[in-house]
């Protein structure tokens, strides 16, 4: 256990991650791989080779399984910060709609429809 | 002496910035958000403010995981924005004080609020997005910008407690300055959203109405949630109304509301803008 008990009441939040000290120990890797994305040259030497970029950045294999299968949940269960696998989602063209329906089993309507309901 | 003549809190969505550059501020789905605009830059117009203090949160472009500050002040001669993964057009770089910015940091740090000083510091969405919101034409903006930049990405964030604590440290700094100078704080972010598992699309337009409300009057109320909470009730995203506290204690303990507005949603987010003149 990489983290000390907090003497504050933290319950679990169904459906939420909270990103920790052992969760950043855990994804530095494809976070790191993720913040690179910043750059379009990145970008392309990716989409060129991503085995061999994923392997310049040293990730492992569930990380590599998850980035293969564009995944959220499986790429935030390895490690992944939201923050940095909006800059993977890009390359894609994928925008955080889309990215909330993945994550949530909808489809992009349906997930849209959802946040236009909430103003009701 | 400088003057804090207000502060406006405001969302900061990566999406506006791609609308605005596309020019699509008046299609069906952006317009109900930008109508809520205008009165802002009425009011910016009026008070003519000489320097923004923009209180944001960083996206992972200028900081990443090997080394992040909970609070970060800039002091450098201009803060350059640059493509964050998603290729839109970079904008101009934004003119800084780095006089007033070391103002604030030795003023602070004296204050025990322990910041880390950026000589350099490159402005992601969460800077620029709320500058383009009020001055969309960067030709009438004629202001110097100092960013004060809080950690959302890595937990342990600083409590809302904490947040609103320094923005009384940094209201105290801003006031003692010796040079005569307008100043307007800009807090950017919020309100209730959540991108990440299985809770992403998570609104809370009961819990943001509330915010709205006790910023003005009440921020202690909401300044005493645990963060932990605050990711309950705002979603892992929501996190930052942290800004808006931050900003809320940088005024004064008597604020006028001038403005708000709010509206669901943009992108994942329920925006909302609030605009509070400090009572002098």
């Amino acid at each position: 256990m990489f983290v000390s008990q907090h003497t504050q009441d933290n319950h679990e939040i169904p459906g939420t991650t909270i990103f920790d000290g052992e969760m950043a120990m855990r994804g530095y890797q494809l976070n790191k791989m993720c913040y690179s994305f910043n750059e379009a040259e990145n970008r392309d030497a990716f989409l060129a080779d991503e085995d061999a970029y994923c392997e310049r950045f040293g990730l492992d294999e569930e990380q590599r399984d998850a980035i293969r299968n564009r995944n959220v949940l499986s790429l935030i269960k390895a490690g992944g910060n939201v923050y940095y696998l909006a800059k993977f989602a890009g390359i894609f063209g994928l925008n955080v709609q889309d990215i909330g329906a993945q994550q949530t089993g909808m489809t992009v309507d349906e997930f849209k429809t959802k946040l236009e309901s909430a103003g009701d | 002496m400088a003057t804090i003549l207000g502060g406006i809190c405001t969302s900061h969505i990566p999406a506006i910035g791609a609308a605005i550059a596309r020019g699509a501020q008046d299609d069906d789905y952006w317009k109900p958000f930008f109508d809520g605009y205008p009165p802002a830059r009425d009011w910016l117009r009026s008070v003519q403010p000489d320097i923004a203090v923009v209180i944001y949160n960083d996206h992972g472009l200028n900081f990443f995981l090997d080394a992040i500050p909970t609070f970060a002040i800039g002091a450098a001669h201009q803060y350059h924005n640059a493509d964050e993964g998603w290729g839109l057009p970079t904008l101009d770089p934004y003119p800084g004080d780095p006089a007033f910015s070391w103002h604030i940091i030795n003023s602070v740090v004296e204050d025990e609020f322990d910041v880390t000083m950026c000589q350099e510091m490159r402005v992601d969405h969460a800077f620029t997005v709320p500058l383009s919101l009020m001055w969309p034409d960067r030709s009438e903006m004629h202001i110097k910008t100092i960013p004060i930049e809080i950690n959302t990405v890595q937990h342990p964030l600083p409590s809302p407690k904490r947040c609103y604590a320094f923005g009384q440290a940094i209201g105290r700094a801003l006031a003692a300055y010796p040079k005569d100078l307008k100043v307007v704080l800009l807090a950017t972010g919020g309100l209730s959203h959540q991108l990440d598992g299985k809770r992403a699309g998570f609104i809370n337009k009961e819990f943001d109405l509330r915010c709205m409300t006790e910023i003005v009057d009440s921020p202690e109320a909401l300044a005493a949630l645990s963060t932990h909470e605050l990711v309950e009730l705002a979603g892992t995203q929501g996190v930052e109304l942290m800004m808006w506290l931050t900003m809320r204690g940088a005024l004064g303990s008597q604020v006028r509301q001038v403005h708000s507005h709010y509206h669901i949603p943009v992108s994942n987010t329920a925006a909302g803008l609030l605009l509070l003149e400090n009572a002098a």
